[in-house]
Formats: C-alpha cells, sequence, structure tokens
C-alpha cells in the first residue's frame, strides 16, 4: 500500500483552503512548504521587531484546517512554517491545539538549522565561501540578519519516530520534508540512494501546490478546468519508491505529462545532479507515464550519494529600496513616460538626495521583456512609468519619492495620471549569500523536542 | 528554412529563482522540435537574447526524459529577489520573454502557430459581474 503525501502548501501567502481538499480526498502526511528565499528576508524583518516572531503567520490557520484530522488518526502535519523561530512556531501550534481542545497531540520541533549564534566560529571551519561569486566570508557585510543551513529530512524522521502528530521544523530543504515520512514509513536506508532521490523528486513535484496540477503553466492555461478551484497534489508513493501524481476528484485542476513535467525543473540547476541534503537526485531518470483522468506514474528515479555539505543562506542589509508609478496615456505615451523618468531623476540630484540605484520601467512598452521585446513602431495606448530606486537610508529613499509628486501640475507632459496615493513607504533590502556548511558542523547540534499537548 | 518563434513551435516554459540566479525550463511536445531547440537554443543563443538583462554566463543542461532544456541565468535578477529593485524579481516572466526566440525550421513547420487562448468563459463571468 502506497504512503498518501499531500502537498498542502507552496509558499508563504497560499490558502489553508486547499487543505480541506486533500484531507477530504485523504492523505496519510499533509506536507506544508512555507519558505522560500524572499520568505526568510521577510520573517527576518517580523522577528527585528518582534522577537517572538520569525515564522509564518498563517501557521495557525493551517493547523485549523488540519488538526481535527490530526486528533482523528487521519493524517499527521509536517510544516517548514517555523522559518527563523522554529521554537515560537511549536508554540503557536500547540496553542492551537488547545483552544481547538485538542489535547493529547504530540509536537515535535526540529531545531539547529540556526548559524546565527556561531557564524564566526563556522567561518574559520569551513569558509563560508559566496557560492556564487566564490567571494570569502570576510567580504560579507556583516551583520549576519539570518543565517541558515537547508536541514535534510532525518530529524523529521526522528520526530515522527518518536511520535509524533505534527512535525514543525526551520529551514528544512523543501523537498525533505516530503521525503522523511516516506523514509519513516517504508524504513528506507540512508544509502538507497535510487529511493531517496525517488523522495525527493516526489517531495519537489508537491512543494509548490498548485504548479504541477495546473497552477503557472506556460501553454493550454485556459483549458484548466475550474481554475478558481484548483486543488493541492498528492502523491502515492509504494516503497520501491514508484509514485502516482494525483489530486483530489472534487476539485478543478489538471495532473498531466505537461502540467508534472512543468514542475520538474522549476528552481533547478543541473537536472542530472539535483543537490538535496540527502540525496543527489538524477530527475532526468525519471519516467512518466500518463495514465490519463489526473493521473500520473513517476518511475525509475536514480540517484547517486549526498555530499558532504549543507546549503546555507545568509542574509545582509543591503540599503533601502523605494518605489512610484504614473500612468500617460495617447498621444506620445511612451516618450512621456520616458522624459517624466529623466524630471524625476534630475530633480531629485537638485533636490541633493542620493541615490545609489535606479530602475526604470516601461509598463506597456518593454518592462518585463527588456532587450527580448522587438522594437516596434507602434503606439502604445498608454503606459505606465515605474520607477524604483535604492538608498543607503529609510529617510532619503521616502524623500525621493516626494519628488514625483509635484510633477502633476509642474511636469511638461501633459496626462499624468495614475499615482494613487503616491509612492510606496520605503522598504528594506536584503543580500543574499548562499554558501555550503560541512555536515559535521551542523549535526552534532541539530536536536528534535518533543511535547504533547495537555 | 525560415524562422519561427518558440512560442509559434508550442513550446512550453517555466522560469523560478535562486539567489540572483534565473533558471528557464523550455519543453518541446515532440522529439522533432526538441531537437531542433536542441541544436538552435545554445546557451551562447540565449545569452545574446537577454543581453542587457542578464549579465553573467549562461548554462545549458538537457532533461531528454521530458524533452526539455535547461538554461541557468547567472547574475540575472538584478542581485537576487528581497535585493532586486526590479518589479519581476524573482524572474517569474523570464520564460515568457525566451520563447519570443526565433530559429530556423524546416518548410513544414513554417506556419506553425501558437494558438489563440480561448478565454470565454473568463468574459461570461466577468459579464455576470457588469
Amino acid at each position: 500500500m502506497g504512503v498518501r503525501i499531500g502537498g498542502g502548501q507552496g509558499f508563504y501567502g497560499d490558502t489553508p483552503r486547499a487543505v480541506e481538499g486533500l484531507l477530504e480526498a485523504g492523505v496519510d502526511y499533509l506536507c506544508l512548504e512555507a519558505l522560500a528565499e524572499l520568505t526568510l528576508a521577510i520573517l527576518q524583518k517580523d522577528r527585528q521587531k518582534d522577537e517572538t516572531r520569525g515564522y509564518t503567520k498563517d501557521l495557525p490557520a493551517y493547523l485549523r484546517a488540519a488538526l481535527p484530522a490530526v486528533a482523528a488518526g487521519r493524517t499527521k502535519v509536517i510544516t517548514n512554517a517555523g522559518g527563523i523561530n522554529p521554537a515560537s512556531a511549536a508554540r503557536a501550534a500547540i496553542d492551537t491545539a488547545r483552544e481547538l481542545g485538542l489535547s493529547g497531540l504530540t509536537v515535535a520541533t526540529v531545531l539547529g538549522d540556526d548559524l546565527m549564534p556561531r557564524l564566526d566560529e563556522l567561518a574559520s571551519a569551513t569558509g563560508l565561501t559566496h557560492l556564487e561569486s566564490g567571494a570569502p566570508y570576510g567580504e560579507f557585510p556583516a551583520p549576519a540578519l539570518f543565517a541558515s543551513a537547508y536541514l535534510g529530512a532525518r530529524p523529521i524522521v526522528e520526530a515522527l519516530a518518536a511520535g509524533a502528530d505534527v512535525v514543525i521544523t526551520g529551514r528544512v530543504a523543501d523537498a525533505a520534508l516530503f521525503l522523511a515520512p516516506l523514509v519513516h514509513e517504508h524504513g528506507w536506508a540512508w544509502d538507497d540512494w535510487d529511493r531517496l532521490a525517488a523522495g525527493t523528486l516526489v517531495g519537489h513535484l508537491l512543494e509548490c501546490s498548485g504548479q504541477s496540477v495546473g497552477g503557472n503553466l506556460s501553454r493550454d492555461w485556459w483549458t484548466i478546468p475550474r481554475p478558481w478551484d484548483l486543488p493541492y497534489p498528492i502523491g502515492e508513493v509504494e516503497a520501491d519508491g514508484t509514485t502516482l501524481i494525483t489530486k483530489p476528484e472534487s476539485s478543478g485542476g489538471r495532473v498531466s505529462f505537461d502540467t508534472v513535467r512543468h514542475q520538474l525543473l522549476y528552481e533547478v540547476h543541473d537536472p542530472t545532479a539535483y543537490l538535496a541534503p540527502d540525496v543527489v537526485a538524477d530527475f532526468t531518470s525519471a519516467e512518466f507515464t500518463d495514465e490519463g483522468d489526473d493521473r500520473v506514474r513517476v518511475t525509475g528515479v536514480r540517484g547517486q550519494p549526498a555530499t558532504s555539505t549543507y546549503k546555507a543562506l545568509l542574509a545582509h542589509h543591503a540599503g533601502w529600496a523605494g518605489e512610484t508609478r504614473v500612468a500617460f496615456s495617447w498621444p506620445d505615451a511612451r516618450e512621456k513616460a520616458t522624459a517624466t523618468a529623466a524630471i524625476f531623476a534630475e530633480r531629485v540630484r537638485l533636490a541633493g538626495l542620493a541615490v545609489a540605484e535606479w530602475c526604470f520601467e516601461l509598463w506597456g512598452v518593454d518592462a518585463l521583456g527588456g532587450p527580448t521585446v522587438p522594437p516596434t513602431t507602434a503606439e502604445p495606448p498608454e503606459v505606465v512609468l515605474r520607477a524604483a530606486w535604492r538608498c543607503d537610508d529609510a529617510r532619503t529613499t521616502a524623500l525621493v519619492g516626494r519628488e514625483m509628486v509635484p510633477l502633476t501640475l509642474s511636469g511638461p507632459a501633459a496626462g499624468m495620471t495614475g499615482m494613487g496615493r503616491g509612492g510606496s513607504s520605503p522598504s528594506e533590502l536584503l543580500g543574499l549569500w548562499p554558501t555550503l556548511i560541512d555536515k559535521d558542523l551542523v549535526d552534532p547540534r541539530v536536536t528534535v523536542a518533543v511535547e504533547t499537548v495537555r | 528554412m525560415t524562422s519561427r518563434r518558440l512560442h509559434d513551435l508550442g513550446c512550453g516554459y517555466r522560469s523560478g529563482d535562486k539567489g540572483d540566479i534565473s533558471n528557464i525550463a523550455l519543453f518541446a511536445d515532440d522529439t522533432e522540435v526538441y531537437e531542433l531547440i536542441r541544436a538552435a537554443v545554445t546557451a551562447e543563443r540565449v545569452k545574446a537574447h537577454f543581453a542587457g538583462l542578464v549579465h553573467g554566463p549562461v548554462e545549458r543542461y538537457e532533461a531528454p526524459n521530458v524533452l526539455a532544456l535547461n538554461f541557468v541565468l547567472h547574475d540575472a535578477l538584478g542581485g537576487g529577489a528581497p535585493r532586486s529593485l526590479r518589479a519581476d524579481n524573482l524572474g517569474k516572466t523570464l520564460g515568457g520573454a525566451l520563447v519570443r526566440l526565433e530559429i530556423e525550421v524546416p518548410e513544414h513547420l513554417a506556419h506553425r502557430e501558437a494558438p489563440t487562448p480561448d478565454v470565454r468563459w473568463a468574459l461570461t463571468i466577468l459579464d455576470r459581474l457588469a
């Protein structure tokens, strides 16, 4: 009998409503993948304001949808919603269970991904060289705002073995959330590379919720049944790693060879060597068989031994950003927008405001496609100028935005509109520093705390 | 020989981000189109297509099991999502920008065209709200 895993969340901001469909269809494990690089940055800003935050705020909403089924013994929840504060997330989970009157649930928390307290020690031991640029850690613009290692499935398996009904983690690699219950249920060995690769590939297919069942589709997207009721995906995984990808029948969406392969390569670099914490998976080894009726069979996945390192991600402050938008209509919309960008920048210069970086985009012309947009002499009926800028401090950033406002009356180009209530308030920019860290330096610090709700 | 856009040849795409790197998967529907794009859509070609937008090197990988090429574009997102000033800081639209690329095709593919999306169902819904 296969183990049924539901991908109940694809990012922070996803909808807990889709959980209902998965529980109705029946899943042994509900995996909620809440983190992206950008998410850690958002959570860091939360934690700066309140040190009890730093986990995804919608965790209680997801748990309210899922915990009754967990208490009834129908499913278990595994989530990395703990972000950069899994201990606080676990408190919130326990509080939610109490609110629902569900005593007896066991909540496990995986700790040890946070590298912040010992970055200098780690730098001398392992380098922390920038993975992309090769820059040495000495060039890291300290202080670090967060520093997390991407843990694998092992601590989650440990939590499940300890009887956890809900497992809360911090930065565990997305696909590892899904691999863990398969290792636990099927008893896969940690050197059974093909099985670990199969579980990782399935996790990758399920981790982005709607993206494997018809979401974000490049072709035929308009033919997806009831796209406003897109379900989330289910993987039914056999002990040999063979998997059926499917979806709850009652909802819209589609599972086909095409929807599944769209997800296969999402955010993947070398598909023959997908570097996961527990295995190096060869995504090109998988065979996909579209059996019809929203069922795609995955077979033959091969894997190689895991590397000796975890990926880690550090972030640092990188200045402040502001942005504003104004719209122009025909005639001469493009020229008016172009001129206004220049006039705005000159006004900012005259005001003595230091801008470290500008970004001007002409929406309706080439804002998104840039150099790939073919040149045209056609006159656009309207153009939106989006201006964004980076300054060293928040105050200057806000003052820059003010310089667009007087152009409502004093810009030479007639018909400027659409500014709404002015520019956005400044937001902090974060630079990312991806790196590798020896597992030996992380694993001894990884712990699993188990608590039963009373 | 004549040229067609990848979009008109029915190529699918999906793009995503990791740090300041964007990857774009490009899909073919049959082995003929797959072999065509494998020959024509080189890393160099893609690098030139995105000149000015993508500043670093471009690597290409093949995934023949799903008739796909995977392009990895470095220094592609204005510094990475939480650092970028771009509206599309995640590079979600770069896949669509890739299928603008035109490649040489044999005569029997010269008139292939991407279908126009049929969104009558959407208009029906919106009419109800009007």
